[in-house]
């Protein structure tokens, strides 16, 4: 693979592969019960530090490290702006009674927003410690330096752990009134490639992911979920796993599972079980599924954009184009099926899970259990990447209503037919689009609605099944997350309207999935602008430039860096000209993420086999702004992620199902992209040292799916509209061109 | 309840089990208290279970006890180096800094491990090929690759 961006091996300051950094969970992760109480407060310096005694630092963070190295890049952080070396820093991520509420792990902002918070306290956390080492050196503050934790001037010095060891800091902050920060010339653990402290252990066999806890005394379950989504449990046959030593039936109205002493005793149960369950056949039919959302009964429409008068200008335009695209159901697909363990004692909740929210996890476990949040702790503990609200929470929602109904620690660990069966689904969406061109090929109206379905108010807990099987307390909202956002479109027509059609219902509990909204309406928003491209003959890359904000000169550089990096062909698209059976194309697409924060242009480059209708990526050129640069490997590996899940996205997913229940249970059933497929992927990163840091978790999917489909329009002629593009689609497009 | 014996990274074990027919994934994780090969599918889909079973890249998960004899060497990613010895292809993963959640990362390695003891200098197609039933959510393939690479430079 071919990376522009090699950091050498200087930067890399743990290098030579020598396991040297090993990052273990502290024991206080491992304890039950609350600790002595210790600030969480957003606005207090001690609810992220502790310095002991001997200057070892314990960051406490609720921004979790979901596989994306973000532990790693936020002990950078914290070791840059409090001067101390980087592997004396220790990271507690998600306990609720330990770390701060800095909000869920979402949003590709644990950097912007969590780091952001983390470098006020420990600016905050050094500025104090200077303080009092000139009161006690008997020195100016501005004679004093500061290495490694330790304070010298005159002569004489005093170390971290001398000066604050085991107290508390007592220092408020206040994000009106930030703390003055480091210069950034002066970085020398932020910006660079820090290797990961999770990856010798992980690569040794040594981690302990969410799977592999135990609790003493622990029973194993599995869950049986209902054959058709919405049955309800009319009998269960117990002596079905009579024959299975120590399992046995735990039942609340349609929640049932199978518990026994050990794991495998708990699978064979659960295969084993007889069960009679109601007919239920509330699903749409697959076939008619976007017919379906458009007549979905609206419940507000959301305007995102309104420039000037769009309907008359579309009515007087020379050239109108429409175009509807749509984007499949899709399932986060996590590697390692959800995975909880709780115990109730004494009245209180304890939950181990990997959830990505966990203090949100709490006040929703309270709600079901009727107790206060108060009594309950959730804990952190990684699992297998989720990309979104996948099945965590609902495992740990089914571990603690087993932990009640048996008065056990339980320990549940989904199938993997649970998980791509009955994890919350990135919802169908459905987009419509319509411009007006005037007669020399010039942009004079945009309008654009988006059929998706709604964000109740109140929150963004999705509902728990187990909740929903049991009729216990929950806040039945429907949680998509923020999928308006870039709706609207960063470029300047004289004439705009976009607007979210927030429909009622969605066919299967929506929740949000990498990109969510963002990477849809990127997609349909990108691809029509390449067909008004193609329809006024100019060159896709131009005629994006002619539109955006001349202002915006980062968002120009990127584009104008993706193009010299892929060495752009300028012409229009599409290619013309090719009779082989493989034709070649390439395609551009640009993004400036929710229209406010980081940038993002790529050019996808494709094959597309005539006979058959294959798509092969075999190359991306990415060029990414997102700021400030905590740790360019790190982000490398996130926008690898990125092109490479959403390509497999893109070209191969999508749910199916019949009318009662998912039938895509399995990998088989629910192909994903394997090492054959992956494309080579070439990136300019570019860094600005001196501006805040945006995220990076997202921005590098949203480009994607446009960006293949403007390819493939350049390669063949033909115009995908409809995810994922698989074979027959290409074909039938191919057919109808 | 019955024993049974087993010969797992370098050592012969007992495990006491309810099931002969038991899939080797369990005994080693519930039974050995192992935590490198992972529960992914049960349905030797995905690879993360995978371990060395005399050398071959076995899923365990599909594979029932009864299938293995006492003698045979189980290799689990705990076994197949230390951390003072890392095995090439464990090395050449922390090198290229190829994990994301690391989940498949298991599979990754041991089914890389068996793939170049038998193929001293694989081009990339191959290297791809022989990984081609190892599935990775995150999308660490071209890392995955590029390790794969530099471990058989180094061996």
């Amino acid at each position: 693979m071919n990376i522009r961006f090699q950091p050498s091996r200087r930067d890399m300051l743990k290098g030579g592969g020598a396991l040297i950094v090993s990052f273990t969970l502290t024991p206080q992760a491992f304890a039950q019960g609350v600790p002595a109480a210790k600030p969480l407060a957003l606005t207090e310096v001690d609810s992220y530090l502790v310095i002991d005694a001997k200057g070892a630092v314990t960051l406490y963070t609720g921004k979790v490290d979901l596989g994306t190295g973000v532990r790693t890049a936020l002990a950078q952080i914290a070791a840059e702006e409090l001067d101390v070396p980087f592997d004396r820093i220790e990271v507690v991520e998600g306990d609720t009674a330990l770390t701060p509420e800095q909000g869920s792990t979402w949003g590709s902002l644990s950097i912007q927003v969590g780091g952001i918070q983390i470098r006020q306290a420990a600016a905050a956390a050094r500025a104090a410690l200077l303080e009092q080492a000139a009161a006690r050196l008997g020195a100016k503050k501005e004679d004093l330096t500061i290495t490694d934790g330790i304070v010298s001037g005159s002569g004489r010095q005093v170390s971290y752990g001398e000066l604050i060891g085991g107290k508390r800091f007592s220092i408020k902050l206040d994000p009106k009134q930030p703390v003055p920060t480091k210069d950034p010339k002066a970085f020398k653990i932020v910006g660079k490639s820090v290797q990961r402290v999770d990856i010798p252990d992980k690569v040794m066999g040594t981690f302990s992911y969410m799977h592999d806890f135990r609790v003493p005394g622990m029973l194993h379950a599995r869950v049986v979920r209902p054959p058709a989504m919405g049955a309800t449990l009319q009998s269960v046959d117990e002596g079905s796993i009579r024959d299975v030593p120590t399992a046995r039936v735990v039942r609340q109205a349609n929640f049932l599972a199978v518990v026994a002493e050990n794991e495998w005793a708990a699978v064979k149960g659960a295969q084993m079980l007889k069960a009679t369950w109601s007919k239920w056949e509330g699903l749409p039919e697959q076939g008619k599924l976007y017919e379906h959302v458009r007549a979905t009964k609206v419940a507000k429409d959301e305007v995102t954009a309104n420039v000037g008068d769009s309907a008359q200008a579309l009515g007087q335009g020379a050239r109108k184009i429409s175009a509807t695209y749509d984007f499949a159901i899709h399932t986060h697909g996590s590697m390692g099926p959800s995975c909880a363990i709780a115990e109730f004692r004494d009245g209180k909740l304890t939950s181990w899970s990997a959830s990505q929210a966990t203090h949100n996890l709490r006040k929703q476990l309270a709600k079901m259990f009727s107790m206060s949040p108060d009594d309950v702790r959730c804990i952190y503990f990684e699992g297998a990447g989720c990309y979104g609200r996948n099945g965590h929470e609902d495992a740990a929602a089914d571990a603690a209503l087993l932990a009640q109904l048996t008065s056990k620690p339980v320990r549940v660990q989904w199938s993997r037919a649970d998980e791509h069966g009955w994890d919350p689904k990135g919802p169908p969406t459905l987009i419509d689009l319509r411009a007006a061109l005037d007669a020399s090929g010039g942009v004079t109206a945009w309008e654009s609605e988006f059929f998706i379905p709604q964000q109740t108010p109140g929150g963004f807990n999705v509902p728990f099944v187990a909740a929903t099987l049991t009729g216990m307390p929950s806040d039945d909202h429907i949680a998509p997350g923020n999928i308006f956002q870039n709706s609207n479109i960063p470029y300047k027509f004289p004439n705009i309207k976009a607007v979210c059609h927030r429909l009622e219902t969605t066919p299967f509990r929506p929740s949000w999935i990498r990109t969510p909204g963002r990477m849809q309406n990127t997609y349909a928003n990108e691809c029509f602008m390449d067909e008004l491209a193609a329809a006024a003959g100019v060159d896709p890359v131009e005629f994006r430039l002619r539109y955006l904000d001349p202002a915006d000169m980062r968002g120009i550089e990127c584009l104008n860096r993706v193009a010299a990096l892929a060495k752009w062909d300028k012409r229009p698209s599409p290619k013309g000209g090719q009779s082989g059976e493989v034709a070649t194309g390439r395609g551009v697409t640009y993004c400036k993420y929710e229209l406010v924060r980081t940038y993002v242009a790529v050019v996808a480059e494709v094959e597309v086999k005539r006979e058959t209708g294959e798509i092969r990526c075999t190359r991306f050129y990415v060029a990414h702004d997102c700021g400030q640069i905590i740790n360019p490997d790190g982000l490398m590996n996130q926008i690898e992620g990125n092109i490479i899940q959403t390509v497999s996205r893109t070209l191969k997913e999508e749910l199916k199902f019949d009318r009662s229940t998912v039938t895509s249970l399995d990998w088989a059933s629910y192909p994903i992209l394997t090492f054959p497929e992956v494309p080579e992927i070439v990136m300019d990163l570019i860094d600005r040292p001196t501006a805040p840091p945006w995220g990076a978790g997202e921005p590098a999917a949203a480009v994607v799916p446009s960006a293949i489909s403007n390819a493939v329009f350049d390669a063949i002629g033909v115009r995908l509209r409809s995810v994922p593009f698989t074979p027959a689609k290409v074909k039938a497009a191919m057919g109808g061109a | 309840m019955a024993t049974r014996a087993l010969h797992v990274n370098g050592r012969q074990v007992s495990i006491t089990i309810d099931d002969p027919d038991m899939p080797l994934l369990y005994a080693l994780r519930d039974n050995l208290a192992l935590k490198g090969p992972r529960f992914g599918c049960g349905l030797a889909q995905c690879g993360a279970c995978t371990v060395h079973v005399d050398g071959k890249s076995v899923r365990s998960c599909v594979t029932p006890l009864s299938s293995i004899k006492a003698d045979q060497r189980v290799v689990t990613l705990e076994g197949l180096g230390t951390p003072q010895k890392p095995h090439p292809v464990q090395q050449a993963f922390i090198q290229e800094q190829a994990v994301q959640c690391g989940y498949c990362i298991n599979g990754m390695i041991m089914e890389s491990a068996a793939f170049l003891a038998g193929h001293k200098k694989p081009s990339e197609a191959e290297i791809r090929q022989a990984l081609a039933n190892n599935l990775c959510r995150c999308g660490t393939h071209a890392r995955i690759v590029r390790a794969v690479k530099r471990a058989a430079e180094m061996s």
